[in-house]
């Protein structure tokens, strides 16, 4: 239990407007070990964000909330803490990356301003010397030359704009990174770069990590464990490992895998998963997946699946609960590896 | 680290040097010729308004000299004198004294206590912004102009009062106008990510939304001195501004009115005093926001 940094249980959320209750995060289950970084994928819309913002209690007050479950940082559970006690978490010890580095600066601030005002929030002793020289320090850190700390962010390209972002997020040494796609706003070439550099970052610095994505590469790359998210749910979870290379599989990962082009077979077509994600504020009754699934049998629709547990790797379907085809589902996975 | 990251830096050395925030503001600044010619203009204004008494004793502007009323501009009086024979010009410099203060103090205190009104209503939503916008709402159903009246009837017309009449007659107009520039700025993702980084919302207001709506405010502010001018002449119109015999640029031109055929430069050269300031100003302004938005830095 102590060597879990988050350790995130039963956790619902929702949004609530006049005209709807959108059930967005559905008694989830997360769990980090120091270090270790683990992957949310899913597609948008899956909850994954709505995850991320939980974690720092950052959800739009007048709508989101969070129903039941505990998120507990460090064991603290920080669903307790006051305000004032969890600005204090909030980029000291929980740090988070933003999507889309071209809005997440501050226009009118340099970067250099930024990045001190990012130490200053949790260092307040520090001398203005020792705040510039910090500042420099995250530049150089993250491959920007310490003179252009003077600069404004629309100086800056997209991919040094996300390095700016992660001096920002790594300025206090947070415990945990919560780093949400933040490749996604980026061309290919500068993502393996800064993909490159959070790695080592990461490893440098033992920081532990949340890698929110819907990109399996990244997830290949740098993760440690994978929790594969639908509509609100945790349909697949385990080992790096156990996602890509167990046999058995939630037919929705296997989706996912089959809508990735590869290079080695000259399919014409890629499979994508047909259908949309069922709307949130009307989820299915049984499994979320049933409508889209190519599996679907007749208790799919009615009731929901449990999970389904083999050592690290965890399941959420009836496929494996009723032991039904499980070397099927076995022989069709596989294009990626 | 270096190897992966330093490729695309390593020639840029010398172009990124320090440079101070104020150097480069100014030098965008001086870059907009109507700016310059703003604060030139301003600055003159200024000069001779703040040394009024060199250049004409405070004596001139409110003696009576009967023997010698609406004379036409000479070497004598320069501007000519009014229908007490006081010398206009010594009345407009000395006029400008209040008249710019007034305005001034009127506008930055009207800004910032409609700034900081329209910021929370507009930051914390819900509640808070219901409670101050219905009150907003019920305040401006009030006309300006009774309102101001009923404040300085009531207060008695002298400097702080008019102050505070005119500042509660103009803060509306910033409440509504930052407020939805808050509305704006505070969905921007920086904001969020400041929020993720910790800071708290008075620092999120102060240093990530304000200075991204100062160019809207400023603009605003600069419209509003010129306003403020003529809105002062409106109440020295009605009896209701600083009590004569003091100099002051709108009870100049409400008193020039009788005379407008006969002596029509009584009216013209007030006007000018008022139109030459509030150009300049707003000239300023104009520049001032193009300096201020590193956007436009080139």
């Amino acid at each position: 239990m102590s060597n879990m940094i988050l350790n995130i249980e039963d956790l619902s959320v929702i949004y609530k407007t006049d005209m709807e209750t959108v059930e967005a995060v559905n008694s989830i289950d997360l769990k980090i070990s120091k270090g270790k970084t683990l992957g949310l994928v899913g597609e948008t819309g899956a909850g994954k964000t709505t995850t991320a913002l939980s974690i720092l209690r950052l959800l739009p007050s007048n709508t989101g909330r969070i129903l039941k479950g505990s998120i507990k940082f460090n064991d603290i559970d920080i669903l307790g803490l006051d305000e004032n006690k969890m600005r204090e978490i909030r980029g000291d010890k929980i740090a988070m990356v933003f999507q889309d580095p071209m809005t997440s600066l501050n226009p009118v601030m340099t970067v250099g301003e930024q990045i001190a005002e990012a130490i200053k929030l949790h260092n307040e002793k520090l001398s203005k010397e020792d705040i510039e020289k910090r500042v420099e320090e995250m530049l150089n850190m993250v491959g920007i030359l310490s003179s252009r700390k003077f600069e404004y962010p629309h100086q800056f390209s997209g991919g040094m704009k996300q390095r700016v972002v992660i001096a920002m997020a790594l300025a206090c040494e947070p415990e945990l990174l919560i780093a949400d796609e933040p490749t996604t706003a980026l061309d290919v070439t500068i993502q393996a770069q800064v993909l490159m550099m959070i790695k080592e970052l990461r490893n440098r610095l033992g920081t532990s990590m949340l890698m929110i994505t819907h990109d399996l590469g990244i997830v290949a790359k740098i993760c440690d464990d994978v929790a594969v998210m639908y509509a609100g749910e945790i349909v697949e979870a385990g080992t790096t490992e156990d996602i890509f290379l167990a046999k058995k599989h939630h037919p929705y990962t296997v989706g996912l895998f089959g809508s990735i082009p590869n290079l080695y077979s000259r399919t014409s077509r890629l499979t994508p998963i047909p259908g949309l994600m069922p709307d949130p504020s009307n989820l299915p009754e049984g499994c979320v997946f049933a409508p889209r699934c190519k599996h679907r049998m007749a208790i799919c629709t009615k009731v929901h699946p449990g999970n389904v547990t083999d050592g690290t790797h965890s399941l959420r379907c009836h496929l494996f609960s009723e032991k039904i085809n499980a070397e099927q589902m076995g022989g069709k996975k596989g294009n990626e590896q | 680290m270096e190897n992966v990251t330093s490729t695309s830096t390593q020639q840029n050395v010398d172009i990124f040097k320090k440079q101070s925030q104020t150097k480069e503001i100014w030098r965008r600044f001086k870059k907009s010729k109507g700016a310059v010619i703003g604060l030139f203009m301003l600055s003159v204004i200024l000069l001779i308004v703040i040394f009024a008494d060199l250049i004409a004793p405070y004596d001139m502007a409110t003696k009576q000299q009967l023997a010698n009323k609406l004379s036409s501009p000479s070497a004598a009086h320069w501007l000519g004198t009014d229908h007490f024979g006081r010398d206009v010009f010594a009345r407009i410099i000395h006029g400008g004294r209040t008249s710019l203060i007034i305005a001034l103090l009127a506008t930055i205190s009207s800004c910032i206590f409609g700034s900081a009104l329209g910021a929370i209503a507009g930051y914390f939503g819900g509640k808070v912004d219901s409670i101050i916008m219905r009150a907003l709402d019920i305040f401006m159903s009030i006309p300006d102009i009774l309102f101001t009246m009923a404040v300085v009837f009531a207060l008695g017309a002298n400097f702080i009062n008019l102050l505070i009449a005119l500042t509660l007659a103009y803060f509306t107009n910033y409440v509504r106008l930052v407020r939805s520039q808050v509305l704006n700025l505070a969905e921007q993702d920086y904001v969020e990510a400041a929020r993720a980084g910790g800071s708290s919302s008075a620092r999120i207001i102060l240093s990530h939304i304000l200075p991204n709506a100062m160019g809207v405010i400023i603009v605003n502010t600069t419209l509003n001195v010129a306003k403020v001018i003529l809105y002062q002449s409106t109440l020295s119109f009605l009896g209701l501004g600083m009590p004569p015999p003091a100099p002051e640029w709108g009870l100049m031109l409400s008193d020039a009115r009788e005379f407008m055929r006969n002596a029509p430069y009584l009216l013209f050269f007030p006007a000018m005093a008022i139109v030459l300031s509030a150009c300049s100003i707003n000239l300023i302004g104009d520049g001032l926001r193009d300096a201020l938005d590193p956007h436009l830095k080139s």
